[in-house]
């Protein structure tokens, strides 16, 4: 919890990572992509405040010791979701894998959420792994990354026939959040991989499911605006927003939220810092302090309340995930009923 | 035979009108080239460089090929090389601008067709960029925001903006004439009438908002990258 003048914010991570990137991980003559892949992750770093930049070495490989300093007990998080991220073609046991968040995880009771993760291309097999998740370590939602290479294939849509097959078994199995996160690469590679169309059409045939979109479709931000206005199951998630843009591009920050809050609205954005790209600590307190500047240039956006600070910061992520929120940091009768 | 010497500023000049086609940019300014060089005997070679190694491999391939067109186009050059550094696809890219084996064949089975269309859905998301741009400075200074249905190209002072926006509608065969309607539907190239354009003009805007955004991760991914600045490039 953050408190700053008698407001209490509860605060929901809902987008951060336990990796190991380390060289002892590379994959054997996959090495330039482990190393590139880490090398652009630290790069993205480099857009928060200087103090809070890490050097590679420690970047690479962190212990659970520093992730609970800097996600708990400096970072204000309540509650932080696990979203893995597996890269097999390159990390030898995955760069962060639901079991090696649930291990870390599990020695922290109450501290995490372990979501999972498919591919629409390990098929049967998958399908098999993907329930023993669910049983194993309680799943309520997972994190797709469609660029991911896979024997030979650049990416995938959620569009694909096999990819609905799956989409399915989520719902059978009480998975309900799909966390989704374009990367450079698709098949095929002539058409625009950030394209967000793919989930549009997800999110209508499945309108039990929500689809949070992390990074908010960037580079795709207006197409992800023009989408998330129209499909009431569809969320922001803020993971590169407040990290890669507030402290490096203010003005720019500004403009994203102003849209953000114009097209998708403070209901249905949730915060991540991203960890291990920048710690949470300086997001959610500057979150806390931003105010959309009074300028002309900004004149046509919503302003953010206190309120819907909080709602972007814990409470929106913790009703998609069923987390008790103490009732000191709920919003009061007087903002619920003005809002 | 021999030539007369080029000058590497020439060169420079040249790859100024090769952009970043998601960023609407030229490469110059957003600090991509890394160095470029010609030989007294009209050999010139090019160094690009991106601000990750996994920048999407279609617009660095389109990057890279403009570069080539760019630079064997100036009279005097004999040949050209232009090498993209430090990208994960980088040997697919720089050996199939080489052989001028377009964008299919140089990611052989990973591709279905060349790159027209995406730059086409780039060259229009520059149009509303553009339109933003323009709109919102006619809007300051006290025109209605439905009365720009009713104007023409022609009838806007004339402004950098302005040339811009005419250059990419021009670029993607829509109309760019004096007496064209000022603000388009960039893919059907129709006026927007009085009651779809404020509606039009949000969407501009949030177009815009996501470039620039873009932009600045970009730019500085790049600078974490890079420690010198590019040839050409301007900070923002």
């Amino acid at each position: 919890m953050y408190e700053k003048d008698g407001e209490k914010f509860f605060v929901v991570d809902s987008h951060m990572h336990y990796w190991n990137a380390a060289p002892d991980n590379w994959v054997p003559g996959a090495e330039q992509y482990a190393k590139g892949w880490i090398e652009c992750f630290h790069a993205y770093q480099g857009l928060g405040p200087p103090q809070t930049h890490w050097s590679i070495e420690h970047f690479q490989k962190y212990s659970e010791d520093d992730l609970m300093k800097d996600v708990f007990e400096n970072g204000h998080v309540d509650v932080a979701i696990f979203q893995p991220t597996y890269l097999k073609e390159w990390y030898k046991e995955g760069f962060n894998t639901t079991e090696r968040n649930a291990v870390m995880g599990q020695r922290h009771p109450g501290k995490f959420r372990y979501n999972t993760r498919w591919d629409p291309r390990d098929g049967d097999e998958g399908l098999r792994v993907l329930r023993e998740n669910v049983e194993r370590y309680g799943s309520k939602g997972c994190k797709l990354y469609s660029a991911e290479w896979n024997n030979g294939s650049r990416g995938w849509k959620l569009t694909d026939p096999g990819a609905y097959r799956y989409l399915e078994a989520c719902q059978d199995l009480g998975i309900t959040n799909i966390h989704v996160h374009k990367g450079p690469t698709i098949w095929p590679l002539d058409k625009d991989a950030f394209d967000v169309s793919d989930v549009d059409h997800a999110a209508t045939d499945f309108p039990d499911l929500n689809f949070i979109v992390e990074h908010v479709g960037l580079p795709r931000i207006e197409d992800f605006c023009f989408m998330a206005t129209q499909e009431p199951n569809v969320y922001a998630g803020l993971a590169v927003v407040i990290g890669g843009l507030m402290h490096a591009r203010p003005r720019f920050f500004a403009k994203v939220i102003g849209e953000l809050l114009f097209w998708v609205g403070e209901d249905k954005m949730t915060f991540g810092s991203d960890y291990a790209i920048w710690e949470p600590r300086w997001q959610v307190e500057g979150f806390v302090d931003w105010e959309m500047p009074d300028s002309e240039e900004f004149s046509d956006y919503p302003r953010l309340t206190t309120a819907g600070k909080k709602k972007i910061l814990g409470l929106n992520a913790a009703r998609l995930y069923g987390i008790d929120v103490p009732a000191e940091c709920q919003l009061d009768a007087q903002l619920v009923s003005g809002a | 035979m021999t030539v007369s010497v080029i000058a590497p500023a020439r060169l420079l000049a040249a790859l100024e009108s090769v952009r970043d086609p998601e960023l609407d940019e030229p490469i110059t300014t957003l600090g991509f080239v890394a160095s470029c060089t010609v030989s007294d005997s009209g050999d010139a070679q090019v160094r690009l460089r991106l601000p990750t190694y996994f920048c999407a491999p279609n617009f660095a391939f389109l990057m890279v090929a403009d570069a080539y067109d760019a630079v064997s186009a100036l009279p005097g050059v004999r040949t050209t090389e232009v090498v993209l550094e430090d990208h994960f696809a980088a040997d697919a890219i720089n050996g199939g601008v080489a052989a001028r084996a377009g964008f299919a064949r140089s990611f052989d089975g990973e591709a279905v067709g060349e790159l027209h269309e995406l730059r086409a859905d780039f060259l229009r998301k520059a149009v509303l960029a553009g339109t933003d741009l323009l709109c919102r400075s006619l809007i300051a200074t006290g025109t209605e925001p439905r009365a720009l249905a009713a104007l023409t190209i022609g009838q806007v002072p004339p402004s950098p903006e302005l040339d811009r926006l005419r250059q990419r509608r021009a670029e993607l065969g829509l109309p760019a004439q004096d007496a064209s309607p000022l603000v388009i539907d960039p893919r059907s190239g129709a006026a927007v009438i009085a009651d779809a354009m404020p509606l039009h003009l949000r969407k501009a805007h949030t177009t815009r908002v996501s470039i620039e955004a873009n932009t600045g991760i970009c730019r500085g991914m790049l600078r974490h990258r890079y420690a010198t600045s590019g040839l050409g490039e301007e900070e923002q």
